[in-house]
């Protein structure tokens, strides 16, 4: 497993780097990790189904007990199977799609590998941090892939607001992950589960996993950005905005759902959250014009629906999750790939635009058709068997709600029913028919050129295995059945089939259809009480709010925290520095007691002068002057060391000092000669309370460090270990340039540093001196 | 700039035995008070007394090599003295010793960390040198000056 991941990764990169030598050949590059994957699952995939759970461990920061820890289930096994399986039909697509002298295509194969790699760790991650980084992984490939036509300025801002929501969401995931990690006091994801940490932690825990979740699975009310996705090119909306990228955050709840659904918040917040994600992208759908858009909103509606599925955790909605879960991968991609067709052989995507298409089409509107089936979940296709046990699971759960999360689910599909059919509607009208309300009728048969098979083959292959699917229930059911077990625990009693008999769910099921055929053909009044719709702010109009009101935010905080007055910022910085050690000091046994003060007559009168020089330097009003009372207070220092027997520690001061001295007026001849023009008692009592804080800490400081020695003190063995180990007798050079040589080292190149960028800054501040006014005259 | 002849002149005689003074701290700093640091210190203030003599130009002139190759010089003789212990498979840094017979003075102790200890002195000088460099040049008017001379 771990090779197969470094597979795409390395061929992702390498596709990347290379892509613009490689040109249209860079998909079949892409196509080689892809197959290998869907090759070894299609291997695995028997023992996997009885149960066989496969793990592979690589060290990582063992240190930190961090892993690359991958483990593979049933459920597993069908994500992969998406992932690859799609993948592969897709990277075969774009081949036709993309014209072969297309900008950056190396580029765009290079990261739709990287992104299979990326979803394949997400799902075969067992430790939460790898699924983390993964996670991120597929919003950053999303984020190129959206932005892969980087000229076109909406396609950015389409990326970034992907990117920014996502990243968001995941931002919030890692805070859940962390605070889970540390419950269970282990980041190994099938632990969490089977030991179920609970209390007050966790569930804010969940709370913020499923903040990740939604935004990354487009859930109301983060959905906005899976619309504005629509500006990749098609082939990635396919495969990443479709089928794969946006299951990731359903995944993770369905690996959640199983154990948490039952925490106080969960089913009430997800149930509601996916269905209102679902009723109102089902309406968002209805109101578009642009295919492709129609078929994004779709995808936020089936989000939700897979959202409520999944998280309401029972045995009966998770199998009926798993089996939406491949049924819309398998629709939605073919009917993504339909639009990409149509927008390629017409060049346009409209509804209202669209040509009749007259011969050579049967293919692509026979995948489409039944694709669309599939969405509107009529019988006889895969949609209808996941949407019968979705209505079975709900009705027999046994919940309270049940009734309510019923009516939900059929509005949203009969919802689902009407914007399916207005899809094949525009699509397949005859010549003259009105597509929509105040539409021109389609343009008489224009020499529409059909698609090349090869074009339409991969739609082709999903339709069919939509139509196997919903024929033969019972293939799917050994997979669907395998994941359940997997996710819950527990072997499903229900089983997928085609007829149940008459009952509640097949009661439902037609009702649902009646009233999605309604819909469609009231459309026209329809559309106008939609139209009261637009009133209400979609998600990309949240989207720009938050981001404005943050901005406006930011403005704000920095005007106060970076006011630019460097008095307020020395003031600030020394307060803290003088504050926080001594109330830590107080508040522990830090403070040992006064120790004996003064021990030599000598000290009386140095003290003095350095308190004289302190407070002189500190109340002085120029510049100069302060600078040269703080000499006097390093001179007096220089002659506590002589009193203490320091000689050399006495010559260094001396010699820091008058350099120091020196060099601070070259500065300072440069500054106004008074710190202030005009200084007023407040500042400088200010000022004395600031200096004084300061002093009276570093005073107070010194005193506790001094009493509180417990160890034996390391200059002794330093003083013993100078001359046989270091050469020399002056201990104090000794450690500056052996014992403690690297420091020296590292203070150097600091010195050096500093003094280059100090240069820099002078002489960038010199330059304007040949603008400098004439000196008056006298 | 006016410069005074005294302070010019006792500046002139003062500089050598300051740099000599700082240069023998330098190479004693290993077995007495001294080293590296504090000769560079003395150095640097001796260059900073013909600033005061005799301002930039006379600064420019105590030295052929530029500020930053001094202080540079200095940081690799750093390294080269902390790294040719591992050419030798010992650790980083690890100090010999080496006695060697001069020519008049007869028989010396010469310890490695004194090579090191160069590196710092030159970098101590060199950033002395370039502080002088950046801020020594004849002061700009000050701003209330300059705002006087505009109003």
């Amino acid at each position: 497993m771990s090779a197969l991941l470094l597979l795409h990764a390395v061929l992702g990169l390498g596709t990347v780097a290379a892509g613009a030598h490689l040109g249209r050949r860079a998909l079949w590059v892409t196509l080689v990790p892809m197959a290998v994957t869907l090759a070894w699952i299609g291997s695995a995939l028997p023992s996997l189904l009885d149960g066989e759970v496969r793990e592979a461990h690589a060290g990582w920061v063992p240190a930190m007990g961090l892993g690359i820890d991958l483990r593979l289930d049933a459920f597993g096994a069908l994500m992969t199977l998406l992932v690859s399986g799609i993948g592969v039909l897709v990277v075969l697509y774009a081949r036709w799609y993309f014209p072969a002298t297309k900008e950056h295509l190396g580029r765009l194969a290079g990261l739709l590998t990287l992104f299979a790699g990326a979803m394949l760790g997400v799902v075969w991650a067992d430790n939460l941090l790898v699924l983390y980084t993964c996670w991120e992984l597929t919003s950053l490939t999303s984020y190129l892939l959206i932005g892969n036509d980087h000229r076109d300025p909406r396609a950015r801002a389409a990326a970034l607001h992907a990117l920014l929501v996502t990243v968001t969401g995941g931002l919030a995931m890692l805070g859940g992950f962390v605070v889970l990690g540390q419950a269970a006091g282990t980041y190994r994801l099938s632990e969490i589960l089977e030991r179920a940490p609970s209390g007050s932690n966790v569930t804010i825990a969940l709370l913020l996993v499923l903040v990740g979740v939604g935004t990354k699975s487009a859930q109301y009310p983060f959905h906005g950005w899976l619309p504005g996705a629509m500006a990749a090119p098609t082939p990635v909306s396919a495969y990443l905005h479709s089928a794969t990228m946006v299951k990731a955050g359903i995944y993770l709840l369905a690996r959640f759902a199983p154990v948490y659904a039952l925490t106080g918040f969960w089913r009430p917040l997800v149930t509601t959250v996916g269905l209102v994600t679902m009723i109102l992208g089902g309406l968002r759908a209805l109101r578009q014009h642009d295919l492709k858009l129609l078929l994004a909103f779709g995808t936020v509606s089936q989000l939700g629906f897979l959202a409520v599925l999944f998280g309401l955790g029972t045995t009966e909605t998770v199998e009926a999750g798993c089996a939406l879960l491949l049924a819309h991968g398998a629709f939605k991609a073919a009917l993504f790939m339909v639009v990409g067709i149509l927008d390629h052989q017409t060049g346009t995507r409209d509804l209202r635009e669209l040509p009749a298409l007259g011969a050579g089409w049967p293919v692509t509107k026979l995948v489409m058709v039944v694709s669309a089936a599939s969405m509107a979940g009529l019988p006889l296709v895969a949609g209808f068997i996941a949407k019968e046990a979705a209505y079975a699971s709900v009705a027999d759960s046994g919940l309270g709600a049940r009734a309510w999360i019923l009516a939900g689910l059929v509005a949203g599909s009969a919802l689902t029913v009407a914007y399916s059919a207005r899809f094949v509607w525009g699509v397949l009208r005859p010549a003259g028919a009105v597509s929509e309300e105040g539409a021109a009728p389609a343009a008489e048969v224009r020499e529409t050129p059909p698609p090349a098979l090869p074009f339409v083959l991969p739609g082709l292959v999903l339709a069919a295995l939509t139509l196997v699917g919903g024929l033969v229930p019972r293939l799917l059911d050994r997979l669907v059945g395998a994941a359940d077990a997997a996710l819950v625990g527990v072997d499903p009693h229900t089983h997928l089939a085609l007829w149940h008999g008459l009952n509640l769910p097949l009661l439902l099921s037609a009702v649902t259809i009646a009233i999605g055929a309604s819909l469609f053909l009231l459309r026209a009044p329809l559309a106008k009480v939609l139209r009261t719709g637009e009133v209400v702010p979609s998600g990309g109009d949240v989207y720009l709010w938050v981001l404005r009101g943050l901005n406006r935010v930011a403005t704000v905080v920095t005007g106060v925290v970076q006011n630019g007055s460097l008095p307020i910022y020395a003031a600030v910085i020394l307060l803290f520095a003088a504050l926080a050690p001594v109330v830590t000091l107080f508040l522990g046994d830090g403070w040992t007691g006064w120790p004996e003060l003064v021990d030599h007559p000598g000290h009386l009168p140095v003290a003095a002068l350095i308190l004289f020089s302190a407070i002189a330097a500190a109340t002085n009003r120029r510049r100069v002057s302060a600078v040269l009372f703080l000499g006097l207070t390093g001179y007096s220092m220089a002659a506590l060391y002589v009193l203490q027997g320091a000689p050399d520690l006495a010559l260094t001061t001396v010699a820091i000092e008058t350099l120091s001295t020196v060099l601070f007026i070259l500065v300072l001849r440069h500054l106004p000669v008074r710190f202030e023009r005009r200084s007023t008692p407040q500042r400088r009592i200010m000022r004395l309370v600031a200096a004084g804080a300061v002093g009276l800490s570093v005073f107070v400081l010194a005193l506790a460090a001094g009493g509180s020695r417990t160890a034996e003190p390391v200059s002794q063995e330093m003083v013993e270990r100078s001359y046989p180990d270091g050469h020399g007798r002056n201990v104090v050079n000794v450690i500056l340039v052996d014992f403690r040589g690297f420091d020296t080292f590292g203070e150097i190149t600091v010195l050096a540093a500093a003094s280059i960028g100090m240069v820099a800054l002078a002489r960038a501040g010199r330059r304007p001196r040949r603008l400098q006014v004439e000196e008056p005259a006298g | 700039m006016r410069r005074i002849l005294i302070l010019d002149r006792s500046v002139r005689i003062t500089f050598h035995a300051l740099q000599i003074g700082s240069i023998f701290l330098l190479f004693s700093g290993h077995n007495q008070p001294g080293g590296g640091f504090v000769g560079g210190l003395v150095a640097g203030s001796a260059v900073s007394l013909r600033y005061l003599a005799g301002g930039l130009d006379e600064v420019m002139r105590v030295s052929r090599f530029a500020p930053w190759t001094i202080l540079g010089t200095g940081i690799v003789v750093a390294a080269v003295t902390a790294a040719v212990p591992v050419l030798f498979g010992d650790p980083v840094m690890q100090a010999s010793l080496f006695e060697l017979t001069l020519p008049v003075i007869g028989e010396v102790k010469v310890a490695s960390p004194l090579f090191f200890d160069v590196g710092v002195y030159l970098v101590v000088v060199g950033l002395v040198l370039m502080v002088i460099e950046a801020f020594g040049d004849e002061p700009q008017p000050a701003p209330e000056q300059l705002e006087e001379a505009a109003g």
